[in-house]
């Protein structure tokens, strides 16, 4: 069955185009990584799809109903889980959860009932009857994810579940994702990182730029660089000459990561020792180099011209509604 | 494509109004739980109420062609049905502010992605506002009785102006509540809620009879809703024979104050919805 289906969305705000054409469809039972930099266009399509924002033009159902046509319909259907914890500070974690319960219109008891089942899930349950403006920063998001589950959603949404997280409740985070996913959850997730694509993700989808540019498995977006690429590190004075000579024996476009200088390496070890004999006859001596796999950064950059992740990952903007 | 589009699903009424009492909740737990909120709401109008009545007081001649109006000769008997219906619409700012913070927080998305009413998340904002304006109003009274302020038509007639001045709060928040959304920053909304607040509190009849007001001041003062609501909460609670010195007549004010408080919710309401379902597009 069709989790979500969208077609050719359009958005766009004053002249900015947040979304141009974007077409995206997504069985049940799968997670679905949607990987791309700030101003993509991810929350934007997150918007759409759960009802936030009217598309300009397209369509989209998720579980098969329209989103324009039968938004409430939708929403009985799907768990949001923004960029932002919003939870309330003053209630405990367990009547942030069975508010948003009775707001799914669980009776009172059901609430109770599936708010204590969740936040077990979630590993909250000890800390479930302390205010919320007690929590951790993860436990803040846990307790997030745990009001989106509340209403047990069939298709669940989740923007940048570890944006501004630090690195030990990311890992966190990701063993409940991967545990939900394994109950049977159905997950469209957006990030940035794409170590977080690679291991939470069935399907990733690049979006740049409001638009969809790529799409599969993390293994097939990978061997469609051709397989292995070698990385040169060399010395900084070093670098134009090594590009030059590299370009020479490459299997497709030079790419630079950093420090270091990537080439495809359809060939595998031919390429390596291509490399080295280009690099040695342009009297070079490489600091670095070696035959790998390429990882989600090299698809990336080599699909978009430049990195996913950005500098400085902090950058947030300040308001929710201004969000793009 | 999409060709499972079912009827369009419609939030039932009852459910519409177990999600407001749910959003009530929320909001009034947030003052009982951060009592500093409940302090700092209640400490600025029981300061105006000391302000007006012992520096003001001693000056502003109370009391028409006829002599005095208030039936003791005592400001604060003038000052009470005033500054209930002050604080009534200062405390309605908060339902702007408490608005943007929620807009700021990511909580109107989560709103917005659950299957629930929209009007609850204002109606249970407004009313939650109500519910905190109904406690600080009556702890003004209880202030102002100990400052010799007395009421001279029975307690039923009492209540009726303090459940008036509540109600115009009350619609006045509806008011406020657009202006939050279309201001969508606590600090452009605290300013913006202030605007139309000042001149209809400060040229009314709330402090100072209109009277001493230059003629083309006094029209706009006369008659727009703040004056009316405050005369009528007056008339409700001066001895009678004082209205008619100040052309006050009881059942006059009472149902243009209704007419008031129901034009405003149904103007602003409707408003306030729509302009939710935007600021958040």
């Amino acid at each position: 069955m069709t989790a979500v289906e969208a077609h050719n969305i359009v958005k766009t705000f004053g002249d900015v185009v947040a979304l141009d054409g974007v077409t995206v469809s997504f069985e049940k039972g799968i997670v679905y990584g949607l990987l791309g930099p700030n101003g993509a266009g991810k929350t934007t399509l997150i918007r759409v799809l759960t009802t936030l924002l009217r598309p300009d033009s397209g369509s989209a159902s998720v579980v098969g109903i329209d989103v324009v046509a039968d938004p409430v319909g939708v929403r009985h259907r799907i768990g949001l889980a923004g960029q932002f914890a919003a939870v309330d500070d003053f209630l405990t974690g367990r009547e942030n959860v069975e508010m948003v319960g009775r707001l799914y219109n669980l009776s009172k008891k059901d609430a109770a009932r599936r708010a204590e089942d969740v936040l077990e899930r979630i590993r909250l349950i000890d800390a479930a009857d302390r205010p919320v403006r007690t929590y951790s920063g993860g436990m803040r998001r846990r307790l997030d994810l745990a009001a989106s589950m509340v209403g047990n959603p069939e298709v669940l949404f989740l923007d940048e579940p570890t944006t501004g997280v630090d690195p030990r409740s990311r890992l966190d985070l990701w063993d409940l994702i991967e545990e939900l996913v394994d109950a049977g959850t159905t997950l469209l997730l957006t990030t940035q990182y794409l170590d977080e694509a690679d291991r939470l993700a069935d399907r990733i989808g690049v979006i740049d730029r409001g638009h969809l540019i790529d799409e599969g498995t993390s293994d097939e977006l990978k061997d469609r660089l051709g397989g292995n690429v070698v990385e040169v590190h060399v010395m900084g004075d070093d670098r134009a000459t090594a590009a030059g000579a590299l370009t020479t024996v490459a299997d497709g476009e030079l790419m630079t990561e950093g420090q270091a200088l990537v080439i495809p390496a359809v060939n595998g070890a031919r390429t390596l020792t291509a490399a080295v004999r280009a690099l040695d006859d342009a009297g070079i001596e490489p600091q670095d180099i070696g035959l790998r796999r390429p990882t989600l950064d090299d698809v990336f950059l080599s699909l978009t011209g430049h990195r996913a992740e950005e500098e400085d990952h902090s950058e947030a903007p300040e308001h929710p509604s201004q969000r793009v | 494509m999409t060709t499972a589009i079912r009827h369009r699903q419609r939030v039932k009424l009852s459910d519409a109004l177990t999600h407001t009492a749910v959003i009530t909740r929320r909001n009034t737990l947030r003052v009982v739980r951060l009592p500093q909120l409940l302090l700092f709401s209640t400490i600025q109008p029981v300061m105006f109420l000391l302000l007006f009545n012992y520096v003001f007081g001693g000056a502003i001649a109370i009391g028409g062609p006829g002599g005095s109006v208030s039936g003791s000769d005592s400001y604060i008997n003038w000052l009470i049905p005033g500054i209930l219906v002050q604080t009534a619409v200062f405390g309605a700012t908060a339902t702007a502010l408490g608005l943007t913070e929620d807009l700021g927080a990511g909580v109107i998305d989560r709103f917005r992605s659950l299957p629930m009413a929209r009007s609850a998340v204002l109606a249970g904002r407004t009313i939650a506002d109500l519910v905190r304006n109904t406690f600080v109003n009556g702890l003004m009274l209880i202030v102002g009785f100990l400052m010799g302020w007395r009421f001279e038509q029975g307690i039923p007639k009492m209540l009726l102006g303090v459940a008036l001045a509540l109600l115009f709060g009350y619609a006045f928040s509806w008011v406020m509540a657009t202006i939050g959304l279309v201001a969508k920053t606590p600090e452009a909304a605290q300013s913006a809620g202030f605007l139309p607040i000042f001149p209809l509190v400060f040229a009314s009849s709330v402090f100072v009879p209109t009277a001493s007001m230059p003629d083309w001041l006094q029209v706009f003062a006369e008659n727009q809703p703040v004056s009316v609501i405050a005369n009528a909460v007056r008339s409700l609670m001066i001895p009678e024979e004082a209205l008619l010195p100040l052309g006050l007549d009881q059942a006059t004010l009472i149902w243009q104050s209704f007419a008031w408080i129901i034009v405003m919710v149904a103007v602003f309401g409707p408003l306030a919805v729509r302009q939710y379902r935007r600021s958040v597009g």
